[in-house]
């Protein structure tokens, strides 16, 4: 879920890195562990290592990581070739290697990949056990994405994960009356319509948006208490509650500034950029981009995060965007493969890479909140306690090759999007979804 | 072509052509090897590929996992998809409504390209930039002045002239979506039909206008007598192939709007993508984009019949 555009991120450039420096030596000390043995994994004679990621989101993303990588050759001597491809070749790359078995060892690509190829990745309990027991347990949505559903399998090392919060601008929503986001579907609906009559209004994506708008949509679906499939994939979106969550959505985007049905997933960037709206969703990105350009920083000074309301559900209705590690089972050295996610991953390493990231990238382990990077900007504090969400992409299903299809194919947002233009009733569009959602679950 | 050997005091040994020489003067081995190259590649680059499209069609292939035979499945799933109907809709008009609109514009502006200009040459390059311009730089300009925000559109007439008071939302409703992009198919494709055209009508010789004028012929007559049925047969070629770029346009649609609002304007082309790739069923896109066979085929049918209705306007009989 691309929250932000790597343009923007890329705009940061090396005074992010510069500023970035500084924290990550001191913040180190900081992350709390528990003293525990490493698992015996003696890495194999002559092992080199092939790993891919998508590209980078800010430069010390790249560079740190490249950083880390240099080091582990140091300490154990094992090359390692890391390849950093387009966020969109990930996914058909890890699919080809998982069906060719050739190619990387060790992928660290999105949050579905590894329960697709679950057959043909190596179990890394082991590993990831040692890291929850070190560094204050798995957050919710690391466990989710880690383990292999219903069982206490790790198939992946969760890396770090983007949430697309609420971003608003905390003078105009004073004006409204209001402090801060409520946390009631009404008061939001009162907060925006109010936002609206003072020329401010609200905006967020309702266009074919893979991230700002399935984040949205899923938020008003989740939040009245939705859901595309129960627990055991049948569709379950035709229900009262998502015909009162379209109902809620429609009055919500009488409040919007006009054209959000063709939004892509940079336009809400732009319009809150030009102080065209007061209020949209985004990960941190925006906010940077904002603050490191003298002509805009005015607007960054203004600008607060905060999570959208909660309505029914009881912790934040979002399903982030996760980075999941997996090793393949082709791989020649298994053991250089495990040594390396858990190098990458202890403070030494992580923490400098966490921090470089700016809270692009949150932390799945628990402990890494006491990073420096979550008080270097007391702003990108919501973003913190991205991995506490306990929802996911496909929620209540299971995650599979249908859930990506049914996000991918824009099936919920499209039933959002009839209902806010009126191109159907909600009943109607109830229907419709529920059509397309059984096809891609059939399968 | 002949092997010699070169031996001391013989005068010119009449001997057998090796076989490589005689394998290069059998007519049947060169007809194959001159033909290997051509056949070769079309059957690697075109035969397999659109024959693997079409075996996709009929399985249920997913990225990431090889599939099985299910026959018309996917078919028959399209059949009752509201969303595919929708995108057969709109190719078609989409087609038919920017191929009128690029032939009615394109033969008008040839028309006056075929007189005297000053800077003839300048106009026609000129005239040819919306066609040289790669497409998807041309769907980011319009994507921008489309732009529900910053539309130059919209800030012309909204904060310049101060026709309107509100910015116009040209992606946001089905049907301003899709003339939004028939305009900027249009704009684009003008180019190649009035160039083509141009050429046509260059081609008419001017002796006809004047044999015309000394009968007195108005404009319109000569326009409906002379050059209509001797532009026929360029109009015919150009007006293929028009057709079937504009039935299997992509980028302008994938780069604006994505498909969208709410898919009024997915092409065929478009939806087998999203299908295909992003939504990772294979099989399915491929049975879209399978569909799209019957249409093409219906487009150079066309032509072909209209070419042979000009050797009958011409006198000659069919063959």
């Amino acid at each position: 879920m691309t929250h932000t555009t790597r343009r923007d991120a890329l705009a940061l450039g090396a005074g992010a890195l510069a500023a970035a420096a500084l924290p990550a030596r001191r913040g180190q000390a900081a992350i709390p562990v528990a003293n525990v043995q490493p698992p015996r994994q003696p890495v194999e004679q002559g092992a080199s290592l092939r790993v891919l990621r998508p590209t980078k989101f800010v430069d010390p993303d790249e560079v740190i990581f490249r950083e880390n990588t240099r080091r582990f050759t140091e300490t154990t001597g094992v090359q390692v070739r890391v390849d950093f491809a387009g966020w969109e070749d990930v996914r058909p790359q890890t699919a080809v290697a998982a069906n060719t078995g050739a190619g990387p060892d060790v992928v660290v690509g999105w949050r579905d990949d590894p329960h697709l190829y679950a057959e043909k990745t190596l179990d890394l309990s082991e590993v990831a056990n040692y890291l929850g027991q070190k560094y204050g347990g798995w957050m919710p949505l690391a466990e989710r994405y880690g383990r292999k559903q219903g069982t206490a399998t790790w198939i992946a090392i969760p890396v770090g994960a983007s949430r697309g919060p609420c971003v608003y601008r905390g003078s105009w929503v004073k004006e409204a009356g209001y402090d801060t986001i409520p946390k009631e579907h009404d008061r939001f609906l009162d907060l925006c319509r109010k936002l609206k009559a003072k020329n401010h209004p609200p905006g967020f994506a309702l266009g074919n948006a893979v991230g700002d708008a399935n984040s949205f949509c899923n938020w008003a679906l989740w939040s009245h208490g939705g859901f595309t499939v129960d627990e055991e994939g049948k569709p379950g979106i035709n229900s009262p509650q998502t015909v009162e969550a379209l109902k809620y959505a429609k009055e919500l985007y009488g409040t919007f500034i006009q054209g959000t049905v063709s939004w892509g997933d940079i336009s809400n960037n732009r319009a809150y950029t030009a102080g065209d709206i007061s209020l949209t969703s985004n990960g941190v990105s925006l906010y940077f981009s904002l603050k490191n350009d003298p002509a805009t920083a005015a607007i960054a000074a203004d600008t607060e995060h905060a999570l959208m309301p909660l309505g029914r559900a009881t912790s934040p209705p979002e399903a982030p965007l996760l980075l999941n590690a997996m090793v393949f089972r082709h791989t020649r050295y298994p053991n250089a493969a495990k040594e390396y996610l858990r190098f990458m991953m202890e403070a030494e390493q992580y923490d400098r890479w966490l921090t470089g990231c700016l809270g692009y990238w949150a932390h799945p382990l628990r402990a890494y909140g006491e990073s420096a990077v979550w008080t270097s900007d007391p702003k990108i504090a919501v973003y913190r306690d991205t991995c506490e969400s306990r929802f996911w992409d496909g929620y209540k299903g299971p995650i599979s090759a249908a859930s990506g299809a049914v996000t991918a194919d824009y099936v919920v947002v499209q039933m959002f999007a009839a209902v806010a233009t009126g191109q159907a009733t909600p009943e109607e569009a109830a229907r419709e979804a529920e059509r397309r959602i059984r096809r891609y679950y059939r399968r | 072509m002949s092997v010699t050997t070169a031996t001391p005091g013989w005068a010119r040994p009449r001997t057998r052509p090796g076989w490589l020489a005689r394998l290069f003067d059998s007519k049947p081995f060169l007809i194959v090897a001159c033909l290997f190259p051509a056949v070769g590649l079309l059957l690697v680059f075109l035969t397999y590929p659109l024959g693997l499209g079409v075996w996709l069609a009929f399985t249920d292939t997913q990225i990431g996992r090889s599939g099985v035979w299910v026959g018309l499945e996917n078919f028959q799933d399209l059949f009752e998809d509201r969303v595919f109907w929708s995108a057969v809709f709109y190719s078609v008009f989409y087609t038919a409504a920017a191929t009128a609109l690029k032939f009615g514009l394109g033969l008008w502006l040839a028309l006056l390209l075929n007189h005297h200009v000053p800077f003839k040459s300048i106009i026609r390059a000129i005239i040819l930039l919306p066609w040289i311009v790669p497409t998807v730089l041309s769907a980011i300009a319009f994507w921008w002045i489309y732009d529900a925000q910053f539309s130059i559109i919209s800030y012309v007439l909204v904060d310049v002239l101060g026709w309107r008071d509100t910015y116009i939302d040209f992606l946001g409703t089905p049907w301003a979506a899709r003339w939004s992009l028939i305009v900027a198919n249009v704009w684009r494709g003008i180019p190649f039909v009035a160039i083509s055209l141009l050429a046509g009508l260059q081609t008419i010789s001017p002796s006809l206008y004047e044999a015309a004028l000394l009968d007195g012929a108005s404009p319109w007559q000569r326009f409906r007598h002379v050059t209509a049925p001797l532009l026929m047969p360029i109009l015919a070629v150009v007006l293929t192939f028009s057709v079937l770029f504009t039935f299997t346009d992509f980028q302008l649609v994938y780069a604006i709007t994505r498909g969208g609002p709410v898919n009024s304007t997915h092409l065929m082309a478009t939806l087998a993508f999203q299908r295909g790739i992003p939504g990772g069923h294979l099989g399915e896109g491929a049975a879209i984009a399978v569909s799209m066979i019957p249409f093409l085929i219906f487009a150079t049918l066309f032509s072909y019949f209209a070419l042979a209705r000009r050797k009958w306007q011409q006198g000659e009989s069919n063959d």
